[in-house]
């Protein structure tokens, strides 16, 4: 199953996943997303702006690569990846 | 006199709190977040705070234990199809260029609460929208009568409306140049009766639980506009806040001066007077008692959002507008920067509080008559209210 790796930003708001290795089913970036606001109820909220498209100041990687689908979120996810959700850093 | 005071600034939420009779600040939660707004619901308790997290977006949050702890509450969302035409932003040439683009919206901004007498919450957002909430906060619902009014388009939702709006935006926006919604007054005489304030449309009244609005610019003047009394010139009301006991008294301090309504808002009067450096300024408080007293903290110019003079003081009229004095006792007269958003400066009892852009934080106990600086070091503050 992919593993998801979170910015350590968002455990201030989900502090019950800090620590925690998350892994969750999915094949798409959608996917692992709504998996993971299964585990983790609110998140996904963080992560996307209420159409589900991938919030302008947060990047979502799988692997080393930027997802490039960011309004339907139909990126692959290989099993065993790793989907990093990181805040974009737009300088300064 | 109130005891408390909840301060939202934009690394945090506050209580600024008087025990033997001294004021002293402490952090309350949302440590590094925006924190827009926050008060506390009269009829339950329950502190409300509106956060804008940059990176992750708008949250409200709650405690109900008094501020011990916060959560998120439930979410306010804009809903499917919930689609608005967005003026098209100021170029570098001036205003903006174009016609307006219909787009779906998505909050960009938590900008305002209130507390209705018949326990409905109301949230006031950026794009442009009024939420609401019948069951405590549970859920909230977007008011569709003003969302769908004729000035901003009709009902959009799966056609064109009408074509086009007539509202603007406000850089207070999130990202976009959207309108904002910032000013929700219920009647205390009648839940179902509101004055909300939008940056930049103006006022618009419903008597009917926000199933309809009318518009209540008459008299506004935007001194910006080919035609400044233009209904829909694109004024900018600040704030507007009516007087609790004798509700058709109602007050703005508008991007173009200080207006004044003794009839409900139907009709507005300029009451600036640019001698007592009386016009340009963002927040105002109208005496809950007196419909005709009002406090404002004024500021230079647009141009230049500064103090006057570097010098800080608090206007008050107590003759509807007619004459205003200036209350400087306590508050510093040199080198003086503050400026004073619009939800950031409150009554509570005989006391006043307002906090600044500069991190100071000052109190008054004797209606503005003398001031005390209980904070000097707080982010830049956005918000503050007693409870």
């Amino acid at each position: 199953m992919p593993r998801v790796e979170l910015t350590r930003h968002l455990y201030q708001f989900f502090p019950d996943l800090e620590g925690e290795q998350i892994e969750v089913a999915g094949a798409t970036v959608a996917e692992v997303l709504a998996a993971l606001e299964e585990r983790a109820p609110g998140i996904g909220f963080y992560v996307c702006d209420e159409r589900g498209r991938i919030r302008q100041h947060v990047n979502v990687f799988v692997g080393t690569e930027r997802v490039q689908d960011r309004t339907t979120l139909t990126d692959p996810v290989p099993p065993g990846a790793a989907v990093h959700i990181i805040q974009a850093l737009s300088g300064g | 006199m109130s005891e408390r005071i909840l301060v939202g600034t934009r690394k945090g939420t506050f209580f600024v709190e008087r025990s033997n009779g001294a004021w002293s600040a402490r952090l309350a939660g949302h440590h590094g977040a925006g924190v827009n707004y926050v008060a506390r619901d009269p009829n339950t308790g329950t502190i409300w705070a509106a956060l804008g997290h940059g990176h992750w977006g708008a949250k409200l949050s709650s405690s109900t234990d008094g501020g011990a702890t916060f959560e998120d509450a439930p979410q306010i969302a804009y809903p499917e199809g919930a689609r608005h035409y967005l003026p098209p932003p100021p170029s570098e040439t001036g205003e903006g260029e174009g016609a307006p683009t219909l787009k779906e919206a998505t909050l960009l901004k938590l900008w305002c609460m209130a507390f209705g007498g018949d326990g409905r919450i109301w949230c006031g957002t950026i794009p442009g929208g009024l939420f609401s909430s019948t069951d405590g906060g549970a859920s909230f619902e977007l008011c569709r009568g003003l969302w769908d009014h004729e000035s901003r388009g009709g009902d959009v939702t799966d056609g064109p409306g009408n074509g086009g709006t007539k509202w603007f935006g406000t850089p207070a926006a999130e990202g976009e140049f959207a309108p904002g919604l910032h000013s929700i007054e219920v009647d205390p005489r009648d839940p179902n009766r509101l004055l909300v304030a939008i940056s930049t449309a103006g006022v618009f009244e419903t008597a009917d639980g926000g199933a309809t609005w009318e518009v209540r610019n008459d008299g506004l003047v935007m001194e910006y506009a080919p035609d400044p009394t233009d209904v829909w010139a694109g004024h900018d009301p600040h704030l507007i806040q009516m007087c609790k006991s004798d509700p058709d008294h109602v007050w703005m301090q508008n991007h173009c001066g200080v207006f004044y309504s003794s009839d409900g808002a139907k009709s507005w009067k300029e009451v600036s007077q640019k001698d007592k450096g009386v016009h340009f300024g963002f927040p105002v408080v109208a005496d809950p008692n007196d419909g005709r007293t009002a406090w404002l903290v004024p500021g230079h110019s647009d141009m230049k959002r500064v103090t006057v003079d570097g010098s800080l003081f608090v206007a008050r009229t107590t003759d509807g507008g007619e004459s205003w004095e200036q209350l400087r006792g306590g508050l510093p007269q040199e080198l003086a920067y503050d400026v004073v958003y619009r939800h950031a400066f409150d009554l509570g009892g005989d006391s006043l509080a307002f906090g600044t852009t500069t991190g100071n934080l000052y109190v008054s106990d004797d209606r503005g008559e003398s001031w005390a600086a209980v904070a000097h070091n707080l982010p830049p503050v956005y918000s503050v209210r007693f409870g």
